[in-house]
């Protein structure tokens, strides 16, 4: 069966919440009940059948079409089925879900993957920061699943990261899994300035240079872990650049020392 | 009893009683086979019966370097017990003390199961807090820091109540090497098969046991009408012409995987034949009314 699709049908005026349009909340609806539904974040009203020409198809697998950056929170608490989207994609999204897959051939805004538990979200562009931390006031940001991010990623990817895999293939920018919690984090390239910053424990694998490394890490020697093998081995599931780096012997760093000190920064051994 | 001949072997027409059981399996691997197998070896050591070992234990058989969780050579382990709570107690403790104990060893779950053992879940204290737990899609890890780099052990391994324990062969044969020579064929062609352990010495039992004795602790005594020295004295099971009687006892999975495992000794050791092997094959029974699970030897012959 052909996907639902849904076409923008110009840049939209005001930014639009697109979190109604997720497989598990449009299953069993017609063309007519979807066209009805809101996206306004403001007092102008906005429905689907305003921003976008639909063609109705499989719910549980939904193609949005000429995306672009004032269209937020698509997939957010998605719990199966897969969103592709074909664009840039406004901030938060992917935030809350559950399960599913939610694929972003383009870029994507702040908050992104925040607070996911589950699932596993592509972006083939840039994400903006913080991805897959907390909104203001969280405890914790990503919960579970898998964030691969092609391009670069904005500050703090991975901030408050408490359980699942984000795989940054570009750059990543400063405080790379700032306050981590737990769970993975592999940077394939360079990172900004302190990765690891204040995290109490986790895994941070860094295979390029960072701008600075934090004082309050602490050298553990190099070593060659079955641990890594078992992340790279599950890394290459979705990123065979991953694989290559989490292998052979790395370097581990133990920190952030100025809180718990339980985590750990592994690196290309330099010596 | 009527007699089946099979290649000049003599089959009883009789049938193997065996039992439900509670078990296991984990995946043991290593930085090279030999360690796998070591450490393997040295769990299942002191596991041959549940009479006395709280389980029965064994290789199950080899991992290639691609067929492990990480990368390494290894090896598969069954473990049998007649509890969960007795097989969680002998998982725990000969992990504890054989695996994690050898050199380079990690360990994973052999089995999938809704039900589940603790396995790195009940070791992860003797990392005394330096411990990581490590998620990687559905597998938990523990990574206890030891004294050559990390013991990995998977957080819990799949459990089974549909396991079968007690199938058996009791090979009887008119000179004792090459009884040796046809229960060897026997366990070897058992190694061969997935999901069904042979956990006595080198897969073969020379004290087969009848339950009770006249010692009223004794909950367990030789199989005496087995014994060739008191066929005169007993009410004895051998024929004239027998010698020596070597037993095979069988675990697996499923009561499929037993009846695998006795159709292919049987097979080996009818390919034999009685110059080369045994006279006569059997198999022991308690009349059919406390094992739920018949395996009928004529229904598994080659």
């Amino acid at each position: 069966m052909r996907p639902l699709v849904l076409a923008l049908r110009q840049r939209p005026d005001q930014r639009l919440d697109l979190s109604p349009l997720v497989p598990h909340l449009l299953a069993g609806k017609a063309a007519a009940e979807i066209e009805r539904i809101e996206l306004q974040t403001t007092k102008h009203r906005v429905t689907v059948g305003d921003a976008f020409r639909l063609r109705i198809g499989d719910a549980d697998r939904l193609r949005i079409e000429g995306a672009c950056d004032r269209l937020d929170r698509i997939g957010q608490d998605m719990d199966g089925g897969e969103i592709r989207v074909e664009g840039d994609v406004g901030i938060q999204a992917g935030r809350g879900m559950r399960g599913g897959r939610l694929a972003i051939e383009g870029g994507a805004g702040a908050w992104a993957a925040s607070g996911m538990r589950g699932g596993h979200v592509e972006i083939s562009g840039t994400a903006g920061e913080r991805l897959g931390g907390p909104l203001p006031g969280e405890t914790a940001g990503m919960r579970g699943g898998v964030v691969v991010v092609r391009g670069k990623a904005g500050d703090r990817a991975g901030d408050r990261l408490r359980r699942g895999t984000i795989i940054i293939e570009g750059n990543a920018g400063a405080h790379a899994g700032s306050r981590m919690i737990a769970g993975t984090l592999i940077l394939c390239r360079n990172c900004g300035p302190m990765p690891g910053y204040l995290m109490s424990r986790g895994t941070i694998v860094l295979a390029g240079d960072c701008e600075e490394l934090s004082p309050t890490f602490v050298d553990c020697g190099t070593h060659g872990l079955i641990a890594m093998r078992l992340m790279g081995q599950f890394a290459g599931q979705y990123s065979k650049r991953a694989a290559s780096l989490v292998s052979g012997r790395l370097r581990r760093l133990a920190g952030d020392m100025a809180v718990l000190g339980k985590g750990e920064l592994f690196m290309k051994d330099r010596d | 009893m009527s007699r089946l001949i099979a290649n000049g072997v003599r089959v009883d027409d009789t049938f193997a009683e065996a039992f439900g059981m509670r078990a296991t399996a984990i995946v043991i691997t290593a930085d090279s086979a030999r360690w796998a197998r070591q450490a393997a070896e040295t769990m299942t050591g002191f596991a041959t019966s549940v009479i006395g070992c709280g389980c029965e234990a064994a290789i199950d058989h080899e991992l290639a370097v691609g067929a492990t969780p990480d990368g390494r050579p290894g090896v598969r382990v069954l473990l049998f017990a007649v509890s969960t709570a007795e097989l969680q107690k002998q998982l725990q403790t000969r992990v504890a003390q054989c695996v994690l104990t050898s050199p380079g060893s990690a360990c994973y779950a052999g089995l999938a199961g809704e039900e589940t053992l603790k396995l790195g879940n009940a070791l992860r204290y003797f990392g005394d807090g330096w411990q990581i737990a490590k998620r990687l899609g559905e597998k938990r890890y523990w990574r206890l820091p030891v004294m050559d780099g990390e013991f990995v052990c998977e957080a819990t391994t799949g459990l089974t109540k549909n396991a079968v324990g007690g199938g058996n062969l009791i090979l009887m044969g008119q000179e004792t090497r090459r009884t040796l020579a046809a229960a060897e064929a026997a366990a070897k062609a058992i190694r061969a098969v997935p999901d069904a352990i042979a956990p006595f010495p080198g897969g073969i039992a020379r004290s087969g046991s009848k339950v009770g004795s006249k010692y009223k602790k004794v909950p367990a005594s030789t199989n005496d009408a087995y014994c060739p020295t008191l066929r005169g004295a007993v009410e004895s099971a051998l024929d004239p012409d027998i010698a020596a009687v070597l037993e095979i006892v069988i675990d697996g999975l499923t009561p499929a995987a037993v009846a695998a495992a006795m159709r292919a000794a049987i097979a080996a050791v009818v390919r034999l034949g009685p110059k080369r092997g045994v006279a006569r094959i059997g198999a022991g029974n308690y009349g059919g009314k406390l094992g739920p699970h018949h395996f009928h030897l004529k229904d598994l012959l080659p």
